[in-house]
Formats: structure tokens, sequence, C-alpha cells
């Protein structure tokens, strides 16, 4: 087997990933603690790519002491950074090291992150990429030629079931597909109504989906995501249900949010699994596992 | 008609470039930056004025036709006495225009501007960028409209998803060009050229630096 979340994923059990972001410097002290905190509790753990464009300790070094750790990594890559040499030798190295499983995105803008002046690479995007470790796996690289030694691949994606417009981002899913992706991340959901609507029309395609939720730490945070983050829309009353909850009670409400979220997917059989972005609280992640009655991974 | 679109330098960056050389010629253009207000007559008089109180001296200054044309050379040639006198050029016009100039006269050039793009005039003062010259065009397959120039980030097989509400992550001014590319091809019924799994680009058709030289057969 590729990788064990590839066999979780074709287990057809329900799946829980989260996300570990690497520190920015070298201590690595809170990732180390992260990921010995939940290793045992997920699937798979997220390893972001300078997210946001923020320079950060890489994805490899993440996945590589997830892997150390006794953990299993998805390894986040965009096309931000590299030109599809650097990609390619990038995905060589995390094979030989036992990183089997990859998250193929095109990347957020340079001019979104702390290093503003920088030059976006951007020379494949994220459907080229997926395409790319198919490619790879077959023993070619890009350039057409032989490889000495293929890698192989747990690859996937993401998509945004509550963008709009939404059909542009549905064309580009299905190009993910095409290109061989074999497992969705998608951008957080809040209206379960939206996400079962995505999963009716996704059904008709051989492809895991793992719905992405947020855990929402307060009414001013919800409010700035549905501002400023792509294809985020918290609901009124969710917000409403936050603001209103008790003086310092926020981040427990937001816990029973996700809680509940989690619970009514896994229970209604609503898609594969759940990917939960904690974002800088990853310690809460088994608080939100328990309070949607999920058992830990039996590892 | 497209332009070459430029912006002035700061001041603070044209008086370091200017350090240690204290007699100036100022060369304008009466094309592109005339248009934009970068470099035509009201623009080289202003410079004048702005070196002049600061100590400067202007030994002569001319706004020509057409700067990039080859027969600024001959135009220059009249101003030759002044243009011998002064200790650096500084020349407001376009890269193009500095580049010609600088071919033509031994003498130390200045750019007074950053040049942007080759754009058009969408809206009075306003400049968009339309084409970036890669050589491999593909409008024919997105309805006429530019994904590499237009997407900032170029993408070629559909929008990131940083797209929100039509509009593009870095600035929620700007359109998202996937989502005029997918209105346009709604409209005229063609998403099927959406649909199409695009390979990478082939950045040998935008050489650099770009060169082509004309079949003689």
């Amino acid at each position: 087997m590729i990788s064990s979340f590839k066999e979780a994923l074709d287990s057809g059990k329900f799946i829980v990933t989260c996300e570990v972001a690497p520190p920015k410097g070298m201590n690595l002290e809170q990732t180390a603690h992260h990921i010995d905190l939940l290793k045992d509790k997920v699937d798979a753990m997220n390893l972001t790519d300078h997210q946001s464009s923020v320079m950060r300790f890489p994805s490899i070094g993440g996945a590589l002491m997830v892997k150390e750790m006794g953990g299993e990594p998805i390894l986040q890559m965009t096309c931000r950074d590299r030109n599809r040499l650097a990609l390619q030798a990038d995905l060589l190295f995390a094979a030989s090291r036992g990183v089997n499983n990859v998250l193929c995105l095109t990347g957020d803008s340079v001019m979104l992150g702390d290093h503003k002046t920088a030059k976006g690479v951007f020379d494949l995007d994220s459907s080229q990429l997926v395409a790319a470790v198919r490619t790879l796996e077959k023993g070619r690289d890009l350039g057409g030629n032989d490889l000495d030694g293929s890698p192989a691949f747990c690859a996937g994606a993401i998509v945004t079931p509550e963008a709009h417009p939404l059909e542009p981002q549905l064309i580009k899913f299905e190009k993910k597909i095409e290109a061989g992706a074999e497992f969705i991340q998608t951008q957080a959901v809040y209206d379960i109504e939206k996400l079962k609507d995505f999963m009716e029309y996704s059904r008709q395609f051989q492809i895991k989906i793992l719905a992405g939720i947020i855990l929402l730490t307060s009414a001013p945070m919800a409010r700035f995501m549905n501002k400023n983050i792509a294809g985020v829309n918290v609901p009124q009353p969710l917000i409403d249900e936050i603001s209103q909850a008790p003086k310092g009670g926020a981040i427990a409400k937001g816990i029973e949010i996700a809680g509940r979220m989690i619970k009514q997917i896994h229970s209604e059989n609503i898609c594969d699994g759940v990917h939960i972005m904690a974002i800088g609280k990853e310690e809460l992640v088994p608080e939100i596992m328990a309070a949607a009655e999920l058992p830990p991974t039996a590892s | 008609m497209i332009r070459s679109i430029t912006k002035q330098k700061t001041e603070e960056e044209i008086f370091r470039l200017l350090e240690g050389q204290d007699r100036i010629f100022i060369i304008g253009c009466g094309t592109c930056v005339t248009l934009t207000h970068t470099g035509g007559a009201p623009e080289v008089e202003a410079m004048k004025e702005t070196l002049l109180e600061s100590g400067k001296l202007v030994t002569g200054q001319i706004v020509v036709p057409v700067a990039c044309d080859n027969l600024t050379s001959e135009i220059l040639q009249e101003e030759l006495g002044r243009i011998e006198q002064a200790d650096a050029l500084l020349i407001m016009t376009c890269a193009y225009g500095v580049q010609t100039v600088s071919g033509q006269l031994k003498r130390m050039v200045v750019p007074a501007l950053d040049t942007l793009f080759i754009g058009k005039e969408s809206a009075s003062g306003q400049f968009n960028e339309v084409c970036t010259q890669c050589g491999t065009c593909v409008i024919g397959e997105t309805g006429g409209i530019c994904p590499v120039t237009t997407c900032h980030k170029g993408l070629i097989n559909g929008p990131c998803g940083g797209t929100n509400q039509g509009k593009c992550e870095i600035d929620s001014n700007k359109d998202c060009a996937w989502t005029l590319i997918y209105n346009r091809l709604s409209e005229l019924g063609q998403l099927a050229s959406m649909r199409k799994l695009q390979g990478p680009r082939n950045f040998l058709g935008e050489p650099t630096p770009g060169k082509y030289e004309m079949s003689k057969s």
C-alpha cells in the first residue's frame, strides 16, 4: 500500500485529517507537540506550505518530522514558489523518505504574505501539478525523460463548495479529477445544505471528499473570514450563537459548533470524512473530535 | 492604440541617480509619455524647475516626437552642443526611448520614469495591460480574454481558490480573469473549451531576451 492514509481512504471508514503549520523559524517545539498530540488520533496531518504566503519552515521538513514521530503526513505543495523542475525534484525527495501523500495547490499570491516583493512562480497550476505526480509515477518526468526509479503517491487537491460563482470552480475541480486526484479536502463549509448539494453533484466522480472544518474562535474571527477569505460564508445564526456565548466561552462554543457539524456529516454519511483546520489551535482538535463523538483513529 | 505605460520615479531616486552629476540635459517624448503625462512638454518643464531648485544646472531640454524611433538620433544631433555640455541625460521616456538614446550618444543616461507595461487606455487616465507577448497565444480558447495577462497568476486551467464574488484575491476591485472568461464562454455557448485540461505552458514562446528575425524567403 502506498500509505496508511490511502489505506484508510480505501477502507471506506470516516476519515479525519487535520492541519499542522510548521513554525516561523527554527523552534520546532510547538510543531512537535502538536504532532505528538495528534498523530494517533487522526488519519493524517497536512503540513502547510508557507500558508498565506508567509515564509516558514518548509512543509517537507514538517512532513519528515511527522514521519519520524510515527504519524502520517500529507505534504501540501503549492505552485507559488517552485517551477516544474523544483516541484518534481521535491516530489521525488518526499517519496524517497516515505512521504507519499501530497495535496496539490496553486497557492496564494505572494502579495498576501510577508514577502510582497517576491516573484510568484506559478509555472504549473494545481491541476497540472496533480498530472505531474501521475506522470512521475509512470516513470517519466514532465520533459518526457525516463526516470531511474519512480515514486508512488496518493494525490489530492482542494475545492471551494461555497464559491460564488460556483461553476468555474467545479470546472477546475473536474480537471483535477481528470488529472488524477484521488481525494479532495474542501475549503471550510458552514452550510451543510450547500455541502449536501455539492456532494450530490460530486458523487458522479470516483473521488473521496473530506469536508473542510475551520474552528470558529470568536464572532469577529467569523466576520473577518466572511469578509476576507474566498468562498467562506459563516451564516449569521452561527455568528449569533458564538457571540452569545458567555464571556470567555467563545472557543468552547466554536468547538461545540465544529463538533456538531462533524457529527452531522458523519452520522448522515454526507461525505467521506472531514479535514479540521484549527489554525493555530491544533491542540483543540482532540476536543473537537470528542464533541463530534468520533473515536480516535485506531492505529 | 497601444502605448508604453510609465510612471515617474520618486524624486529621491532621481536625485540619487543624478548624484555627482550637476549639468543635466532633459529629454522628453511626444508620444506615449505625453499621453500619460509623464514625459511631455509640461512634465519636462516641471522637471527642469525641480532640478534648478535643487541647484543643478540644466544645459537644455527637448521633447522629441518619437523617442524610440531611429530618427531621434538626427534630431538630437541638432542639440549636440548643449548635450555635450551635460554630465548626464535625464530621460523622461519609456525604457525603449532611454535605450534608443543611450545607444546613440556617449553620455550617461538616467531614466526618470519606470516602464510598467505596454497597455491600452481603457478609461480616461486608466491604463490596462491586455497582452504580455507570451508568444503562445491561448485566447482562441478563452473567448478572446487573455488569462496569461489578466489572471494575476497567469493560470490557464481556470480560477484559483482565491477568487471571490468574481474578483481577484489581490484586489477586490480587480475582476477575476477566469470569471470574465467563464461569463464570456457561457454567453457564447462555448464552455466546453474551458473544460479542456491544458498542459504546462511553453515558455520557449517567450524568449528572454525576446528576439525574432523575419524569414527572408
